[in-house]
């Protein structure tokens, strides 16, 4: 009883508010909607949202899900499922006229879509919704929604909200032309304002502070607060540009850490490694696919799965490419540059002829998608979680290269073959199963990739020359300095590109690194002792 | 050739487009076997200048395989001038000097009668000069910066009037937001930057200022959109409603839209506008987190026409898989290549000069309803959608140019080229004709 008396105040409030055309004919409305001017859609919304009809709410929602259709004769529908129902009486109908088309929308409708039920959530029962709407009316802050804001504002109990509704009320305030006799209310708000922070209210304060029509104390306010507000941000971008970084040089070391073994370790120019990183993505996509047939409530942890699924298959890949071509090659790296690009070339046109040129959508789990605020920070979660997963793959083969008989195998090889052969190491299965665990952890690189990047068959091209520069840079053979070379050239990247560019950063960290293998040849931490001489 | 009957098949369209040839055609291909005469004699060669290995033939590949789907369904109606057409499909892979190679390869080993191919400007502008030496033709299907005029060149996709300067419209007007700012995004080249510069220049004669303008280009394949996404959040946030104009060319798309989903940025906060994505590069994306954004094209698969119709039934026919796309740059070798058939039945020779000569003012019906003209400046009459992305991947059509915009070869927003035209028509028959001089400026073409 008390929420449809308020209902019936925030309806006249709305409309002493908004003096939009087309008030009087409600029944006009609905008809509206299906208006091929978004201009009048947009009235048509408006003035169905400040009806008492019943039948509004349900018709707006439709709107919004692209259920509601409309007949060449002009009136309109609600689909639910096979049925439908007349939007303007809401009488279930039998059949319904031919022709009928779902109404379009386009963003501007979506935006008034979205602020009238911001304006309806205002008053939910749920405190987290009632925030969420404040939020989405701080975006807004749009002035003819100010009657609303301070009705809610007054009958508000949540604290939480009740803070929140004062900034949106401070946004909106300020969102309005300037009037004399405003100049209190507008001073208070602008301090509000400066106290919350943050670039959308730097955004309105900026405005404010440009603004002739603004009386001088005003002005000087906001001017003020948006210095204050400009020195937040900066601070903050700084940490947000590390985290860039971090981010870009932690992908950089996934692509990096199966060529250091390859390449760092084995000492083979494996061309195709690029490819076994574009394999692994391709695998995620089959792994998603097939669980979303076999056992679709599994799908969000399909990743999960596809990570154990991928390092086996690019492994077992891996291993056969090792018997198959490079272990006649060891010693001949010209040789091994030409035979392993004439496969990574077989490897793309293969992909290309089975699964088509075009880029396959690897889905993004829910638990991967958008982003967490850390004060003033955004931190993209999928990005979070392959930092994460970068920092494991490293530790684990950490791991295995120190703790495990294969590892300890690996090392002796590399550092003395015929020594290692003459101990009874059997050197070609140890030769078969490094080059096979650089493969993997390239399939690993995949997995991750297909949740940023665009899985195609070109997919490895695109990482190959900069896992080569991360590989060669940190110092061959040495896993601390990949890890080294891949956070120093993501850092660099990242801390260069704000201000010259993209492009430019790129070309400046190619001559970076190209002055500093002329000055270093053996990169940031080269492999010393006697083994690497020979 | 003015075509107003609604239900007109797609083979009735072609039909029409052939009536001087009167081959007496019947019914629809599927259920009709060859009912015209086999076609005999020496085959007319059509050469296929598309990437289909590297990193284009992502696109290419397809305007390969829609340009086969033409030539076959020509020969089920009879071929032309009572000979066969023959396909010869090379693959320039991706590579700009190739282009050239393979370029001189079909006009002067295969003697091909035109070439249809090419999708990025470096590639056109790698043959044209073997074009041109060779007196060849090439239709050239994809929308793109303009300023070039080329006797040999026919350009069936977008002039920046045709696609740019509209979609720009569309983000200042009140159904498309009414932008105050706008960040340029593209990829660093020739056509995002020479779009950009003609963005620009009209952008600020329509009021807007220097300091609401963001220009910011990126490598090819770009695959790190992290700074420039909040870049484009911090410039978003400046109290103006903001809209993002995106030459982001090909793969690279895909991780800036995942990065603006990701960082929270949604078609109602930001809109984007862009040149380069159409229904093929949505095809690799999850849509529901882009829903709004949007793309400024002369064709959508979404239009809902019975040419469009089936247009679609053949392409799902001819690869034999009812998910294939169909995008704007297919619709512009439909129509490129009808009218090529139609420029050699009145030439009756497909001798290149008087070929050319016969193409200006060819008109074809295109897939959408409308009817493209060939213009004196070898550019096309088209219709100008903007598109909304919707979450099933395809796009919504939320405004269209009330009429037909013919192609301008050069801009009028570029200062020096502002009096150019082109004009192949006797007697000016000059690529870059300036106006108030009445001078041909010869063979230069940016």
């Amino acid at each position: 009883m008390r929420k449809a008396r308020t209902t019936c105040l925030l309806a006249a409030l709305w409309l002493g508010a908004m003096l939009l055309p087309g008030h009087s004919a409600r029944a006009d409305a609905f008809a509206d909607l299906a208006s091929p001017q978004f201009g009048v859609v947009t009235a048509a919304i408006s003035t169905l949202a400040t009806s008492d009809d019943p039948q509004a709410g349900a018709a707006l929602q439709a709107l919004g899900e692209r259920s509601l259709f409309a007949a060449p004769d002009g009136s309109v529908y609600i689909r639910h499922g096979e049925n439908y129902v007349e939007a303007r009486t809401g009488q279930p109908q039998v059949s319904v006229p031919e022709g009928l088309k779902p109404i379009r929308l386009n963003n501007r409708i979506r935006t008034a879509l979205a602020g009238v039920q911001a304006g309806r959530d205002l008053l939910a029962p749920q405190p987290a919704t009632r925030l969420r709407a404040a939020d989405a009316l701080y975006a807004r802050h749009d002035p003819a929604m100010l009657p609303v804001v301070e009705h809610a504002l007054a009958v508000e109990k949540d604290a939480a909200v009740r803070t929140r509704l004062a900034e949106v009320r401070a946004a909106t305030i300020l969102g309005q032309p300037p009037a004399p006799d405003a100049l209190a209310s507008r001073l208070e708000a602008v301090r509000a304002l400066g106290a919350v922070g943050g670039a959308q209210a730097r955004g309105i304060l900026a405005g404010v502070a440009g603004s002739d029509a603004e009386a001088p104390a005003v002005r000087r306010e906001a001017q003020a607060a948006v210095s204050r507000i400009d020195w937040h941000l900066r601070a903050w971008g700084v940490a947000q540009n590390a985290f860039y970084g971090l981010s870009y040089g932690s992908v950089l070391l996934l692509a990096a850490t199966g060529l250091a073994i390859t390449f760092g370790v084995m000492g083979v120019i494996n061309m195709a490694h690029g490819e076994m990183m574009m394999i692994g993505a391709y695998v995620t996509w089959m792994v998603q696919q097939a669980i979303r047939a076999s056992v679709p409530a599994l799908e969000p942890v399909a990743i999960l799965v596809a990570i154990p699924v991928a390092f086996v298959v690019c492994g077992a890949l891996g291993i056969l490419i090792e018997r198959g071509l490079i272990r006649f090659l060891y010693g001949r790296p010209l040789e091994t540059l030409l035979a392993t690009w004439g496969l990574s070339l077989i490897l793309q046109q293969a992909v290309r002829s089975i699964f088509g040129p075009t880029n396959i959508a690897v889905q993004t789990p829910g638990w991967l998608s958008g982003s967490v605020a850390v004060g003033g920070m955004d931190i993209t979660l999928n990005r979070l979680a392959i930092l994460v997963f970068a920092g494991l793959v490293l530790g684990g083969l950490m791991l295995v290269l120190r703790r495990t008989p294969l590892g300890l195998q690996m090392r002796a090889v590399t550092q003395n073959r015929r020594m290692a052969a003459l101990m009874g190491i059997r050197t070609p299965r140890v030769d078969a199963l490094a080059f096979g665990l650089g493969a993997g952890l390239a399939g690993l690189a995949g997995v991750a990739v297909s949740q940023i990047d665009n899985v195609s068959p070109n997919l490895g091209q695109s990482y190959i020359i900069d896992s080569f520069m991360v590989v060669v840079f940190g110092g061959v053979g040495n896993l601390w300095g990949t890890l080294a070379a891949a956070l120093a050239l993501g850092m660099g990247g990242k801390v260069l590109e704000p201000t010259i560019g993209a492009v430019s950063a790129k070309i400046a960290i190619l001559v970076l690194v190209i002055l500093y293998i002329q000055r270093h040849p053996r990169g940031m931490f080269p492999v010393r002792g006697r083994g690497v001489e020979s | 050739m003015p075509v107003t009957l609604p239900h007109l098949s797609r083979r009735a369209f072609g039909r029409l487009a052939l009536a001087s040839s009167a081959a007496a055609v019947g019914g629809m291909w599927r259920t009709a076997p060859a009912r015209a005469a086999a076609p005999t004699g020496e085959p007319i060669k059509v050469g296929i200048l598309h990437s289909l290995s590297g990193t284009m033939a992502i696109s290419e590949t397809t305007l390969k395989d829609v340009m086969l789907m033409l030539i076959a369904e020509q020969n089920r109606k009879g071929g032309l001038l009572g000979r066969p057409l023959e396909a010869v499909v090379v693959d320039p892979a991706s590579n700009w000097p190739l282009f050239a190679e393979k370029a001189r390869q079909l006009l002067s080993v295969d003697k091909a009668s035109a070439v249809f191919g090419c999708w990025t400007s470096v590639s056109r502008k790698s043959v044209l000069p073997v074009f041109e030496e060779l007196n060849g033709i090439l239709f050239y299907p994809v929308q793109y910066e303009g300023q070039e005029c080329s006797r040999n060149i026919f350009y069936t996709g977008a002039a920046p009037n045709q696609q740019a300067i509209p979609a720009v419209d569309y983000l200042l007007s009140e159904d498309g937001g009414g932008a105050k700012r706008f960040a340029l995004v593209g990829t660093d080249y020739v056509y995002p930057r020479t779009t950009n510069q003609i963005l620009a220049n009209y952008l600020k004669a329509k009021g807007i200022a220097e300091a609401d303008i963001m220009v910011n280009y990126t490598p090819f394949g770009q695959s790190d959109w992290q700074t420039i996404v909040s870049q484009i959040k911090a410039f978003g946030s400046a109290g103006k409603k903001t809209a993002v104009v995106s030459t982001i060319n090909g793969d690279a798309n895909v991780p800036f839209y995942k990065e603006l989903g990701n960082q929270g940025i949604s078609a109602t906060d930001i809109p984007v506008m862009a040149f380069s994505v159409g229904e093929e590069e949505l095809a690799g994306m999850d849509t529901a987190p882009l829903v709004g954004q949007l793309a400024a094209w002369n064709y959508f698969e979404s239009i809902d026409t019975p040419a469009n119709t089936a247009f679609i039934k053949q392409w799902h026919e001819f690869t034999k898989n009812p998910k294939r796309t169909t995008n704007d740059p297919m619709e512009a070798h439909y129509i490129g290549f009808n009218m090529w058939v139609q420029a050699v039945t009145k030439a009756g020779t497909t001798d290149h000069d008087k070929v050319i000569d016969a193409m200006i003012g060819i008109r074809q019906p295109n897939l959408t309803g409308g009817v493209a003209e060939m213009l004196p400046d070898h550019h096309l009459t088209k219709p100008v959608y903007i598109g909304e992305i919707q979450d099933d991947g395809q796009f919504s059509v939320v405004w269209k140019t009330p009429a037909l915009v013919p192609g301008q070869a050069w801009s009028p927003w570029v200062p020096e080229t502002k009096d150019l035209i082109g004009d192949w028509r006797k007697p000016i028959a000059c690529g870059n004709y300036n106006t108030v001089t009445k001078a041909c400026l010869g063979h230069r073409h940016a």
